[in-house]
């Protein structure tokens, strides 16, 4: 199978200070999904801007199935469609009109348009709506419109940018499972996420991406193969019990324990005999704990098993650039309770 | 095109019925004017999504129109000594698609802040329908604009004084001089950080054009220096030639001036938008 994207160097730099791109190379094999996962601010936005046409890299080059995104943009942008975050659709026009718009901007016939605003209505739960604005849709159903819309010229490479970020799980789910369903059908996917769960669930393969690099790539088996499986949070009464109760139990884990503050973090292998262990040991030294979970492991614990530190949340030079800087308020504690409560696989 | 029921797929993955529409791939010129009518068609169905819009579009110079009519007209006396109503509308009309273009501004800046021309640069669509549709619609907007005021300026006692066609005429004058206003402003829309600042930068350029201009009273009462300005700058210029086409009097001097305006701002201010959507979008 021959490559559908080759990003080489790729370097970026807006207002002459933020770096976003640091030098990012990564391929995506055709018929695959591809993940980049990182915090706000990695640089993930930027490079599918850069790989949709729509920003030139100031170094480096990408191709598109072959083609040079700079030099032969007119070509890709007829290879590919683009849905992200920010579900850019017009929330004046209906679904249908939405879709059949994108459709004629592809060159599209009026009728094959009208049949595939119908068609990829059905397939994304939104028959009813379809006749319906926009503004009355929910943040789900603006994010299905914006992925139907994306593939109504049948693109050969999807770019999804944070396609479920900001959703409930609900909707998450039903858009992860919609994106299985395009890749069955043979369509090269990349996709940007803050989410260990969903680069997990959909890429073959994955590319972590901080400040503008890519810090590790791999299968999402072997990354968390580096993580150990299963992480297990113990909560103590203050910082002294917690320091204790980190040396006590570092033998369970398959790393050494971190403490923040009055809770510990501990990567697990085999997470219920673990615990088990780790309640008898803390028992064995009069100690209980004030809280107790077993959990996946977050985008959070990969930068931490990877960079040894956490993810920092600053200002996301993406946003800087996106005109009027809608906010992208979600850090930390978005990641981790996204990774938290998606347990459902 | 055919419609077929099984599409076969390509080797690079492109189903066959993403063929382009013209089988003959089209001129370049030809897929810009069907993206053109796309995005125009978007507009126009925007506009009557939100018709309160195009309704207070028109209320304000409907007000202007019985303002002057009622309230000032009375004591303004037409330069040339026709009725004051008749001198009034060719100020009116200039006027309302003057401040009617200050929407292009807000309508691109909007566009750019919901992502939306983010979106259309990832597209295979020509570069120059986004700017170009905008105008365009705002035109068609324009017209509708006129049409009702000139119904309303009828209501008020306003008649054509140089006949129909002539009339036709000073309308053809006002759009044009609209349409090359709207590419103007496309210009501020593309430059301003959102669309509410669009719309407060563009008043105070085209208050003092509207009012130091002949659009309500004649110039020569104004002081030496200001009489040049309201004479020579572009609405006064166009104002000056709608009135001349539309009240009858000589016309081809302040018409020619007001086409070399309406070619000066075009040829200014086109590529001025298109560049600053190339850094912007």
């Amino acid at each position: 199978m021959s490559d559908a994207i080759e990003a080489t160097n790729l370097e970026k730099t807006f207002g002459g200070t933020v770096r976003a791109l640091d030098g990012v190379s990564f391929t995506v094999e055709e018929g695959t999904v591809f993940g980049l996962l990182g915090p706000n601010g990695a640089g993930k936005t930027t490079a599918v801007r850069i790989l949709t046409t729509i920003v030139r890299p100031d170094a480096g080059d990408a191709r598109v199935l072959g083609h040079d995104v700079v030099s032969d943009a007119g070509r890709v942008r007829s290879l590919i469609g683009l849905a992200g975050q920010y579900a850019a659709v017009d929330e004046n026009l209906t679904g249908r009109e939405n879709i059949f718009m994108v459709g004629r901007l592809n060159h599209l016939a009026r009728d094959v348009c009208a049949r595939r605003a119908t068609e990829l209505l059905e397939r994304f739960g939104l028959s009813d709506a379809g006749d319906r604005t926009l503004k009355t849709y929910s943040g789900g159903m603006r994010r299905r419109l914006d992925l139907a819309a994306a593939l109504v010229a049948r693109p050969a490479v999807l770019f999804l940018d944070e396609p479920t970020t900001g959703l409930d799980l609900r909707s998450r789910n039903d858009l992860w499972e919609m994106i299985e369903g395009l890749v069955d059908g043979g369509t090269t996917v990349l996709l940007t996420t803050q989410y260990l769960e969903e680069a997990d669930r959909l890429a073959r393969r994955i590319a972590v991406v901080d400040h503008g690099r890519v810090i590790s790539e791999g299968t999402p088996a072997q990354l968390k193969a580096d993580l150990g499986a299963t992480v297990l949070d113990v909560g103590l009464p203050d910082p002294a019990s917690a320091a204790n109760a980190a040396e006590i139990l570092a033998k369970v884990g398959t790393k050494a324990p971190t403490i923040d503050g009055s809770s510990i973090e501990l990567p697990v292998d085999d997470g219920p005999r673990a615990a088990m262990e780790a309640l008898r040991m803390l028992d064995a030294h009069s100690m209980t704990p004030t809280t107790f979970v077993l959990r996946e492991p977050s985008l959070d614990d990969v930068f931490l098993a990877l960079t040894g530190k956490r993810t920092d949340v600053e200002d996301d030079p993406d946003a800087a650039t996106d005109n009027g800087g809608r906010g992208r308020g979600r850090g930390r504690a978005g990641d981790r309770a996204g990774a938290a409560t998606g347990g459902a696989r | 095109m055919t419609t077929t029921a099984q599409t076969t797929t390509t080797r690079t993955g492109v189903p066959a019925d993403n063929a382009p529409t013209r089988p003959d791939g089209g001129s370049r010129l030809g897929w810009a004017i069907a993206d053109t009518f796309t995005v125009v068609r978007r507009n126009l169905i925007v506009y009557t999504r939100i018709p309160e819009f195009l309704f207070f579009s028109t209320v304000q110079p409907i007000m202007f129109v019985l303002l002057f009519r009622y309230v000032f007209g009375g004591a303004i006396r037409a330069p040339g000594g026709g009725p004051y109503v008749d001198y009034l509308m060719a100020g009116i009309f200039v006027q309302s698609v003057a401040f009617g273009s200050i929407s292009t501004a807000v309508g691109l800046a909007e566009d750019l802040q919901k992502g939306l021309l983010e979106r259309f640069r990832a597209l295979p669509m020509a570069r120059s329908a986004v700017l170009t549709g905008r105008t365009t619609a705002d035109l068609c907007r324009n017209i509708f604009v006129v049409g009702v005021i000139t119904g309303v300026g009828y209501l008020v006692g306003f008649r054509i004084g140089a006949g129909v066609p002539a009339f036709l005429a000073g309308v053809l004058m006002i759009l044009l001089f609209a349409y090359a206003m709207s590419w103007g402003f496309a210009v501020i829309g593309l430059s301003a950080p959102n669309s509410e600042t669009a719309q407060v930068m563009a008043f105070p350029i085209l208050f003092p054009l509207v009012f130091a201009s002949p659009a309500f009273v004649g110039v020569n009462t104004l002081p030496g220096w200001l009489r040049a300005f309201a004479t020579h700058q572009p609405i006064g210029v166009v104002i000056t030639a709608t009135r001349a086409l539309m009240e009858g009097g000589p016309t081809a001097t302040p018409v020619l001036q007001a086409l070399l305006w309406c070619a000066g701002l075009l040829i200014v201010f086109a590529p001025l938008a298109v560049r600053q959507y190339r850094r912007r979008a």
